[in-house]
């Protein structure tokens, strides 16, 4: 997928971004006197009034626990709860709900497959592969998993461009490889790895891959079977839906084998002081009471994406990428951190005599909001040797002239750090 | 703009671009390193002390022009004072930059006044306060480098 395509191209489902931004009650909030200009949206995403609505109806109308309830409130809620898990099963096109487990976040995601998967199949001596583009949530947990079993870590390299240099991962699969975990769009370079090529090299030696989606799932459309990844991982908040609420998509066979993660109520089939049974996919890995109105809440957000539509967002998306790229590119001293080929999203940079941290306090001053730091991706800072970036996010709702407001401010910046 | 430039005063910028006593004392009596870990600011502070006075001081690093300019700024401000001296000042120091808004005007600061406005951008306190603590350590004479969080 070309996702900075030509003009042309990008002209063929236009997206009405003016009517989407309606959606969005934040837009219209005054930030500093300044109408929000809200260039974040890769540490979490507004939320459309739809995910909002869903919330407030579930907890006024439908509030009640789940499961093992026999008055109609449980079940009302229970439904609910199954339903959300069924829209992320067509979203992610999982072959089964049973394959939709609900965690925390991302990270949480991450951490239950290292410790249930990587406890039960890797041991001293074992493999892991990730990237060096990876978020510190693909890398601490496996590191606690190598310091438990006795693996090792190994770093498939990038290039000057934030580009994965695929033959070096392929040369770091061997026999005593045993998971390779890659992020699909890096939150701080905004590569898109070619995930389907890691998927073929990986398979082709029987090594299960998880995929990191948190940032990719809101940019493009994802089909976990056409990839044929054991694991795809994302998160709520960045989807459009609340925070708290996360997902894990596993291959049934590996989830079967898999043993729980958490113990205690919802994930047991029965239980003595003998023995305890645990429960079908996906409770087995849900234990206790789980974040209902966070997967109600996650449910309508994704039909509100596919009410969008990919055909229409992924367009728009890219010409703010392209717009956004030759704009920074005027601003003297500036220079963009991540030129991968295939990019989408993030627009990380640094400017010449102005640290990322007062540039961003100067844009805030303008009502622009974006990140600055390291973005949870130390070894990507090390990489190209800098501290921090600044770094613009785009998603569906941003239009042009919130790029140019980001860069007037950022000439309010080098008017103050002159260069 | 006049909100920025209440936060960026001219005397903050001159000291970002210009930090005084900029540089490693060989040798120091005391020295210690911190790290905020929130933008990756790293900086050490060097300490020369004659019994309780501060003979030399100065520091090396990277950061912001917030952390950039505080610390140049307390170089100036602490040499030549007792630790004990030093410690109090930090104290009113500290105390200036997590005042609220409509606190009256800082006393016994000094030139450090012109970092006030730090503190209606409470996520920048950190920048401006990272080379006290780090003065703190070395006064201290802790090992271990001090961070911010």
């Amino acid at each position: 997928m070309a996702l900075m395509s030509s003009p042309a191209e990008a002209a063929a489902p236009a997206l009405d971004v003016e009517r989407i931004r309606e959606d969005f009650p934040i837009l219209k909030r005054l930030v500093r006197e300044h109408r929000l200009v809200y260039l974040d949206s890769a540490a979490t995403t507004q939320k459309p009034r739809a995910v909002l609505d869903a919330l407030a109806r579930y907890y006024a109308q439908g509030n009640a626990n789940i499961h093992r309830g026999v008055y109609v409130l449980s079940e009302e809620a229970t439904a609910a709860y199954d339903a959300a898990r069924v829209k992320v099963q067509r979203f992610l096109n999982a072959a089964a709900s049973r394959e939709i487990v609900f965690t925390r976040n991302t990270t949480e995601s991450i951490n239950l497959v290292a410790q249930s998967f990587g406890r039960r199949n890797i041991g001293p001596g074992d493999e892991i592969v990730i990237t060096h583009m990876e978020h510190h949530s693909n890398i601490v947990p496996w590191q606690l998993l190598c310091e438990q079993v006795g693996a090792r870590l190994r770093v498939a390299p990038i290039d000057d461009s934030g580009t994965l240099q695929l033959d070096a991962l392929e040369g770091l699969l061997g026999p005593r490889t045993r998971l390779v975990s890659v992020v699909h769009l890096s939150n701080s370079l905004g590569t898109i790895n070619p995930v389907e090529d890691i998927v073929a090299m990986a398979r082709a030696r029987d090594i299960p891959v998880l995929i990191d989606g948190s940032q990719a799932v809101y940019h493009m459309p994802v089909d976990v079977q056409a990839l044929g990844c054991d694991f795809y991982v994302c998160t709520g908040h960045k989807l459009y839906g609340p925070t708290g609420i996360g997902v894990l998509y596993g291959r049934e066979a590996l989830l079967e084998q898999m043993p729980p993660y958490q113990g205690g109520g919802d994930m047991i089939r029965s239980v003595t002081f003998e023995k305890t049974t645990y429960a079908d996919l996906p409770h087995k890995f849900e234990a206790g009471t789980p974040h209902i109105s966070g997967a109600v809440g996650l449910g309508a957000a994704v039909d509100y994406i596919q009410g969008i539509g990919f055909d229409a967002l992924v367009p728009h998306e890219a010409d703010l990428l392209e717009y956004g790229t030759a704009a920074l590119a005027e601003v003297k001293g500036l220079r963009i951190i991540g030129t991968a080929a295939r990019k989408a999203s993030i627009l990380a940079f640094v400017m010449k005599g102005a640290h990322p941290h007062d540039v961003g306090t100067i844009v805030d001053t303008e009502g622009v909001a974006i990140r600055t730091g390291h973005h949870c991706t130390q070894p990507v800072m090390d990489r190209y040797g800098v501290p921090a970036t600044a770094r613009a996010s785009v998603a569906m709702y941003n239009t042009r002239e919130e790029i140019d407001a980001l860069v007037r401010a950022l000439h309010r910046v080098r008017e103050m750090f002159p260069v | 703009m006049s909100d920025l430039r209440e936060l960026y005063q001219e005397v903050i910028l001159d000291h970002n671009k210009h930090p005084r006593n900029f540089g490693e004392i060989e040798g120091a009596d005391r020295h210690a390193d911190g790290y905020n870990p929130l933008c990756g600011d790293r900086l050490a502070v060097y300490l020369n002390l004659d019994g309780e006075r501060i003979t030399d001081v100065a520091f090396l690093g990277s950061g912001c022009a917030i952390s950039k300019a505080s610390a140049s700024l307390m170089t100036d401000a602490i040499k030549g004072r007792t630790v004990a001296e030093a410690r109090a000042l930090f104290g009113r120091f500290h105390a200036m930059i997590t005042d609220d808004a409509d606190a009256p005007p800082p006393e016994g600061v000094g030139k450090l006044a012109v970092l006030a406005g730090v503190r209606d951008y409470p996520t920048r306190v950190k920048c401006a306060s990272l080379a006290w603590h780090t003065l703190r350590a070395a006064c201290d004479d802790l090992h271990e480098p001090v961070t911010t969080e």
